[in-house]
């Protein structure tokens, strides 16, 4: 029996030590916004964030994040980066078949945490994590950039 | 458009309760032989619906899948335009399957695949719409006993502005049922368009950025177990044994089955199962752990020693065979042997895998009497017709709840995942989900073709290209996937697309096509479809002709475009934009590539360069398309920015090769995927016009191959002749 404390709420839930977050979320919980893409940590569809750092939840065994604040994908809208970032993800039009952008939203999210205004580079390094069969690329890069410049503005106001 | 047909476009088909609902005929102008096949329906059938109700909602049917470009935003836009209603006052429900109802007139099937969505519904939504505002007009001026004329439209409101009158549709919907149907309604002018051309935010992008968005692997059901399967890993083996109590044994296992090594035919579509086990549990982990934990017994079959070589041999040698004339124009031999300069290549694409975000799933019910399937397909009909089949039931027992994909580039148009499903479900007795892992996903998906062709051009001695002939050699999708949409003698019309209508105008031409089938390996539609093959040969070649001729890419181009305003403009706009004339640095280079695709066309400049270990950097990426009238531009701008980035990441990386009878690659590890920082800069510049609608979904995927290929010519002197570009590392190292 573990117990998670999932954006907020808290679950109890009787699974193996051993079994991904990722399925806990989307199978015994039924937060379905975190997906699964690949199984080994190689497409960040399943990003979430333990104590705010991002992880990828197909590889995050249950028994190690206990008792930890996770924030899914269902959550993120709650913190200003996220919200931000939604914002930005709309506003540019961002997903197309969208399946890769909870994932994407959530390296943002912990990166626009670590730093204020990111640089491509920066971008790059945080993101390249995070595959796009769609290839959306070029405006995910875009829509981070305004969620730092809108929230730079936000602060100085 | 034919005008038997467009006297009977609409039928009020009652009033329901209050509601007005307006039944049309989407796809008016079919083709003659589609006509005749469906000559069993009653004179006119309805195969789209608007309905309003009292309360003001307004309903369109959509038979397209929302596979990420955009259907449940464009082909609502068309009729809102017409209908002057806004956008978010018009919901959208999928069509259920039928397959006379909803046959897509250029695939003449129930089927959202080549590009054809906004194509096939560009003037029967907007008629539709048109038609339904007149009569809402017409009920409000007689009740208000005014001209109809007097009256104009707005948010799905009639105004008299003359009394300051108005009503929402809603109020006028009951009496808007008494009035006749316009046949022939005025629509409106390009100038006029409040929202074609707009790009207002995509309705299913609100739900795709807070993981509200539900695609059927987020399917959930009271009582649902979770599915995972490995088939047979060689092409035709079978499975001899299975203990399944190592699987038992795992908590949380409930079920372990035997399916597939079955063959079915829906309506001509042909699909082969092999043998395959699959592990049913409370949970996936508690599925995968159970899957894993099997040793299943597998006779390796027939295919236990197929390789690569055996397909390119095959191959070979069936392109030393005459093929069957695709087009023929002059007298190409004759071209060949008088001309002063010949030049021979031969080129080969690999097999790819679709390795769509979302891996293949599906939700099945299947009971007793009843079925039901929650998942994402291209082919509603197909998908109802497969089910049927493996629950024993008829179709109409089987209800589909179609849901948007995470992707799919043409995995959805085959039915694999929603007969394993609907078998599992069966065999359990209770609603399952059957999710694939990546593995699997990659290992039995059905593989864009490899092909191999050969190309022949002669140029005479001022360097004007006088001979053309292109033999392509490869499978026929179409001959297992709609075997009716074959040429009499066999000729497969996707292999040869791109090949027969290239814009450019060759006095000498010979298209021919040479079927010949890989061993063992299942074929299937990949985005860009015959023309993403035809277009990289091609253009490749045509780039390859021009350096031989010591003239520029573009110039060359532009000089056999005297014909094609529109092809033209495209190939000077790309110019432009990427400027074409300044010089690069070293180990750098500018590729070109023209296509005419879906009724698009699109010029794609690609610039890269090279590290001294023959590493190829994407530095820009230009795009200059004509795709006519535009519904939503930034979507258009975003499917050519990801369907370009696409092309070029299988272009660069992608193959899936087969040993020992299996497929090699099984994840994104091995199957490579462009990533963020690999990405260049893509500026795509759309052409303002007036003209029919061309495809976008595809399009952008059809010229990137050849604009990469014949960048890394300009930087190297290399001429790629096999994808991917990676195969080419060592010549690319020694060269740079
Ligand atoms: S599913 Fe976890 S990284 Fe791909
Ligand atoms: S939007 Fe489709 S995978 Fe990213």
């Amino acid at each position: 029996m573990a117990r998670l404390q999932i954006n907020g709420a808290t679950h109890e839930v009787d699974v193996p030590e051993d079994m991904p977050l990722l399925w806990v979320l989307r199978d015994v919980i039924g937060l379905t916004g975190t997906k699964f893409g690949c199984g080994i940590a190689q497409c960040g569809a399943c990003t979430a964030h333990v104590d705010g750092k991002a992880v990828r939840s197909c590889v995050t065994r249950v028994g190690t994040v206990a008792d930890r604040g996770i924030t899914t994908i269902e959550g993120i809208g709650a913190t200003p980066h996220g919200r931000a970032l939604q914002n930005a993800w709309l506003s540019l039009q961002v997903p197309q078949c969208g399946y890769c952008q909870p994932g994407q939203i959530m390296s943002a999210a912990a990166l626009l945490s670590e730093v204020g205004s990111p640089s491509d580079a920066q971008i790059d390094a945080a993101m390249a994590g995070n595959l796009c069969r769609c290839c959306t690329y070029v405006r995910i890069r875009k829509a981070i950039k305004q969620a730092a410049a809108s929230q730079a503005t936000a602060q100085r106001t | 458009m034919n005008a038997r047909v467009s006297r009977r476009h609409f039928l009020r088909t009652g009033a329901v309760g209050a509601a007005l609902v307006l039944g049309f005929r989407l796809y008016a102008a079919r083709p003659a032989s589609a006509e005749t096949s469906t000559a069993g329906l009653a004179q006119f059938t309805p195969n789209a619906f608007i309905r309003i109700d009292s309360e003001g909602g307004i309903v369109l049917v959509v038979d397209k899948c929302e596979v990420g470009q955009g259907v449940y935003t464009s082909l609502p836009m068309l009729l809102a335009e017409e209908l002057d209603a806004d956008l978010d006052q018009v919901a959208i429900v999928p069509s259920p399957p039928n397959e006379q109802l909803y046959a897509d007139p250029i695939l003449h099937l129930q089927a959202t695949g080549n590009s054809t969505s906004v194509r096939s519904s560009w003037t029967e939504l907007r008629r539709a719409g048109a038609a339904a505002r007149q009569m809402l007009i017409a009920a409000a001026a007689a009740e208000w006993r005014v001209d109809p004329s007097q009256c104009r439209t707005e948010r799905a409101t009639v105004i008299h502005d003359g009394t300051r009158r108005q009503l929402g549709y809603g109020a006028l919907a009951a009496a808007a049922t008494q009035q006749p149907v316009p046949q022939d309604p005025q629509l409106k002018q390009a100038e006029q368009f409040k929202q074609i051309g707009k790009s207002p935010l995509r309705v299913d992008l609100p739900g795709k950025v807070d993981g509200a968005a539900q695609y059927g692997f987020d399917v959930r059901l009271p009582g649902m177990l979770f599915a995972t399967i490995a088939s047979s890993p060689t092409f035709g083996g079978k499975l001899n044994s299975l203990d399944d109590n190592p699987a038992r044994s795992i908590k949380g296992v409930r079920n372990v089955v035997r399916i597939g090594g079955q063959g079915f035919d829906v309506g001509g579509y042909k699909l082969h199962l092999d043998d395959a086990v699959a592990v049913v549990a409370e949970n996936t982990w508690a599925a995968q752990q159970g899957l894993a934990a099997l040793e299943p017994a597998w006779d390796r079959g027939p295919n236990a020693h197929l390789g690569m070589d055996d397909v390119v041999r095959a191959l070979e040698a069936a392109s030393d065979r005459g093929g069957l004339v695709a087009r023929h124009n002059g007298d190409v031999d004759k071209a060949l042997s008088t001309a002063a300069t010949r030049l021979e290549a031969r080129n080969y694409m690999p097999f790819l895998a679709h390795a769509a975000m979302e891996p293949l799933s599906c939700v099945a019910d299947a009971r007793e009497d009843s079925c039901e399937i929650w998942t994402a397909t291209q082919v509603q009909a197909r998908a109802q017709g497969i089910a049927a089949q493996v629950a024993g039931l008829p179709p109409e027992k089987v209800t589909l709840h179609n849901l948007i994909s995470g992707g799919a580039f043409g995995r959805r148009l085959e039915l694999d995942g929603i007969a394993l499903a609907v078998a599992i479900s069966k065999q359990s007795g209770a609603p399952v989900k059957l999710v694939f892992t990546r593995e699997q996903d990659i290992r039995h998906d059905l593989y864009r073709p490899f092909y191999h062709d050969r190309l022949r051009a002669g140029l005479d001695a001022s360097g004007k290209l006088v001979a053309w002939h292109h033999r392509i050699v490869g499978p026929s999708i179409f001959a297992r996937w709609a075997p009716q949409a074959l040429r009499s003698d066999g000729l497969d019309p996707d292999a040869v697309d791109g090949a027969i209508q290239m814009p450019y105008a060759f006095p000498n031409l010979l298209v021919e096509y040479v079927r010949e089938e890989p061993p063992a390996i299942p074929t299937a539609f990949w985005r860009g479809v015959g023309s993403t093959h035809n277009a990289w040969v091609i253009e490749s070649f045509v780039d390859e002709i021009a350096a031989v001729a010591k003239q520029d890419p573009v110039q060359f181009r532009r000089d056999l475009l005297g014909h094609a305003p529109r092809a033209l403009a495209v190939l000077n706009l790309a110019a432009e934009k990427s400027r074409w004339d300044k010089a690069l640095p070293p180990r750098s280079g500018r590729g070109i590539a023209l296509a005419y695709a879906f009724d698009t066309y699109l010029a794609t400049v690609v610039e890269v360069t090279l590290s001294g270990a023959g590493l190829v950097t994407l530095q820009r990426v230009v795009c200059a398309v004509d795709c006519g009238s535009i519904v939503h531009p930034d979507s258009a701008i975003a499917q050519i920015e990801g369907g370009t980035l696409f092309g070029l990441s299988a272009a660069l990386w992608n193959e899936v090769t087969v040993r020992n009878g299996r497929v090699e690659q099984g994840n994104f590890n091995d199957y490579r995927t462009i990533r963020i920082d690999e990405t260049p800069e893509v500026e795509v510049h759309l052409v303002s016009s007036r003209e029919a609608p061309g495809g976008l979904g595809e399009t952008g995927t059809v010229a990137a191959a050849p604009a990469l290929a014949n960048a890394i010519f300009s930087a190297t002197g290399y001429r790629v002749r096999q994808l991917p570009i990676i195969k080419s590392i060592e010549e690319l190292k020694r060269r740079a």
